[in-house]
């Protein structure tokens, strides 16, 4: 129909036809991009309203609702009785709640108004379809943050996060400056070796590592999981020698000339002048060390009072599987933060993205 | 102080220039030396040194239990041979990169094409929106997946069974299903594979295209033709990250099968094994041998890639 509409109108004016078929497009491309969002996105729904259902919502397995559906209940003289349609002979339909069981007939009260007393209804009432309320359960969130101790899980990612990224920040700044600046013999090969690292598989280095690390006594602590971090990455050094090229040495040199040593000209010039970029490191790693496992995995074995969310969630999933509904709502405390902080800082999040990976 | 200073960088005479010039040069390589002390220092204690070790260690019995090393020869490479739980493991791991590698190049490939496209409306928000699940961690993402594909109650096996599909896959607890389950999970990871992508797109001239459309090409052939030849460098700078992730793989099968890689050993992933080995048993020696194996692999397949690489990646700079 579509086409045909467009022929018509081709050969009326072509200016018409020219902006109904880019219209046409526009919508065709923005409805795919739309159908593919909700698909992508789709599991997050049902983890959130998987998250909100109580235990006896989600019993009633794949013949129960997607939604925290419940039966409707009636307070009847001081007991809950479960409401009901009930359709009359005289073809009313009335939700009524059932009182009092009968197997030809039974009786009924109506919530809109109880004082009219019970109803006489005929008719098996097992027949009869419940009506049903949606009923969330957001307490199921307190519970779960009780169990694993979310204050104390999220100091710990904090903490650990916190001290990495003043780690990589002081690091990753003072040697992309000397990658950036200084007249280093043989400065290509090293950066080539820097940005090798970055395809070693890590587990290359994991064992001896660890082993030293348990030698002297490091494991069960955090400093596995921090110290590492003051020596540098391949990724944070590279973004912040990508900025620092960018930014005009005659600043450097008048500083320089005014009697700043190095070490003040990375103070006062290059810092100052390089937010985005250190922010992005900032975040990067920030991110990395929420969504680390596998190091607190090792390292943290044993010392649940150390260990951060990902362990923590994890952890939870064993001890409690059988209650999918508090999994949930740990899976969503977990990622919360790492959103936020996307969504407030996407540009700079995504730009720095596009640095490390498409300009090297 | 800034005076003295300035003297000594611009000498005000020309006495002697050549030796003045040859310390101050000094002077900068002994800063830049220093600036980079960090990254030297690291990378010896926490990347070469650790190599080397590991390398000696597959010739060792070294075992964090016990406080005696003694050197076994090649006896650790003999029980790799004969482990059938590490051949099958590396088999899981290689089967499941020969599906994961496509998806995660075609993917985030067409999900950049889209939001390259001039025909969508609303750029910015679709872009947030297929970034997005890259930043949920990987432990939520896990457990988010396992609720929506979960055999019965998920709403996948429900749209599924509303489409007519009887009998859906029961994902995790399906052996022939349950790696389906994880490419659907690193579906969500493939962000930053997008991004980059799309931000090359962006930076194609559009001179070429326009040059195409005088020559009246259609849609698919620019993108075969220009779009994508010009973005061949991100491309297989994603493929040499996917296939090192890939031989890292751990976390996800780890945490959805409670590190049992049941059903069978159908998600019984390499690094499962070596975790085993290693920080279960803490057998170190042995551990480290399947470390180094993972690790010639990964450097074979990273080697034929870069050797493929000239084929078809192509690099307007020339280099």
């Amino acid at each position: 129909m579509a086409t045909a509409t467009y022929s018509k109108a081709v050969n009326t004016s072509p200016f018409y036809s020219l902006q109904l078929r880019r219209f046409a497009v526009v919508s065709l491309v923005t409805l795919l991009a739309l159908t593919i969002t909700v698909f992508y996105l789709m599991p997050f729904g049902n983890m959130t309203l998987l998250a909100i259902k109580s235990r006896d919502q989600i019993a009633a397995g794949v013949d129960g609702s997607i939604l925290p559906l419940e039966p409707q209940l009636f307070n009847y003289e001081g007991e809950d009785y479960p409401v009901y349609t009930v359709p009359f002979e005289d073809g009313t339909v009335r939700e009524l709640a059932l009182v009092r069981k009968g197997r030809q007939t039974s009786q009924f009260v109506d919530p809109a108004n109880p004082a009219a007393g019970l109803v006489e209804w005929a008719g098996n009432w097992r027949g009869l379809t419940a009506v049903s309320t949606i009923q969330p359960h957001f307490e199921n969130f307190g519970e779960a943050w009780d169990i694993i101790n979310f204050p104390r899980l999220f100091g710990n990612t904090l903490g650990i996060a916190l001290i990495g990224m003043a780690g990589t920040l002081l690091s990753s700044i003072c040697v992309a400056y000397a990658f950036a600046r200084f007249p280093i013999p043989g400065k290509n090969i090293l950066f080539l070796i820097l940005i090798g690292t970055i395809i070693l598989p890590r587990q290359v280095t994991l064992i001896p590592t660890y082993a030293f690390f348990a030698t002297i006594g490091w494991t069960g602590s955090w400093l596995p999981l921090v110290v590492p971090h003051f020596f540098a990455n391949a990724y944070n050094v590279f973004l912040l020698r990508q900025f620092f090229m960018t930014l005009p040495r005659e600043l450097d040199e008048a500083a320089m000339i005014d009697g700043a040593s190095p070490f003040e000209v990375l103070y006062r010039v290059i810092i100052p002048q390089s937010w985005p970029a250190i922010i992005s490191v900032s975040l990067f790693h920030f991110i990395f060390a929420w969504n680390d496992f596998f190091g607190p995995l090792i390292y943290l074995l044993g010392k649940p009072e150390l260990q951060p969310i990902s362990v923590g969630v994890q952890t939870f999933n064993f001890q409690y599987g059988q209650r999918p509904e508090l999994v949930q709502a740990t899976s969503l405390m977990a990622m919360v933060l790492p959103l936020v902080i996307f969504f407030l800082a996407q540009r700079v999040f995504m730009r720095g993205v596009v640095i490390t990976g498409v300009e090297k | 102080m800034s005076s003295v200073d300035a003297t000594r960088v611009m000498p005000p005479q020309e006495v002697a220039p050549q030796r003045k010039k040859a310390t101050l040069e000094q002077q900068q390589r002994r800063w830049g030396w220093i600036f980079l002390s960090p990254w030297i220092i690291g990378f010896v204690v926490f990347t070469a040194a650790p190599i080397i070790a590991s390398l000696i260690f597959t010739f060792t019995d070294f075992n964090l239990g016990q406080s005696e090393i003694n050197f076994v020869g090649l006896k650790n490479w003999e029980r790799l041979l004969n482990d059938p739980l590490a051949l099958t493991a590396l088999g899981v791991t290689l089967k499941f990169a020969l599906i994961a590698v496509p998806v995660g190049i075609l993917v985030p490939l067409g999900m950049a094409a889209l939001l390259n496209s001039k025909a969508l409306a609303g750029k910015p928000i679709w872009r947030t929106l297929f970034y997005l699940p890259y930043m949920v961690p990987a432990v939520s993402a896990i457990f988010v997946w396992q609720s929506f594909l979960n055999g019965q109650t998920g709403w996948l096996n429900r749209i599924l069974r509303g489409l007519g599909i009887a009998d859906p896959p029961n994902w995790f607890q399906d052996e022939t299903w349950i790696l389906q389950a994880f490419i659907l999970i690193g579906v969500w990871g493939v962000g930053n594979a997008m991004l980059t992508m799309l931000a090359t797109m962006q930076g194609v001239p559009t001179e070429l295209y326009e040059a195409a459309d005088v020559d009246g090409a259609s849609g698919f052939t620019k993108f075969l033709r220009i779009t994508l030849p010009l973005i061949s460098p991100v491309i297989f700078y994603n493929l040499v990250l996917s296939v090192i992730g890939l031989m890292q793989y751990f976390e996800i099968p780890y945490i959805a099968t409670r590190g049992t890689g049941h059903p069978g050993t159908s998600a019984y992933f390499f690094n499962m094994h070596l975790y085993k080995e290693a920080f279960t048993f803490f057998d170190m020696g042995y551990g480290a041998t399947l470390a180094w194996l993972i690790f010639i692999i990964a450097l074979l397949l990273t080697v034929i890639l870069f050797v493929t690489s000239r084929r078809w990646v192509y690099y307007t700079s020339g280099d």
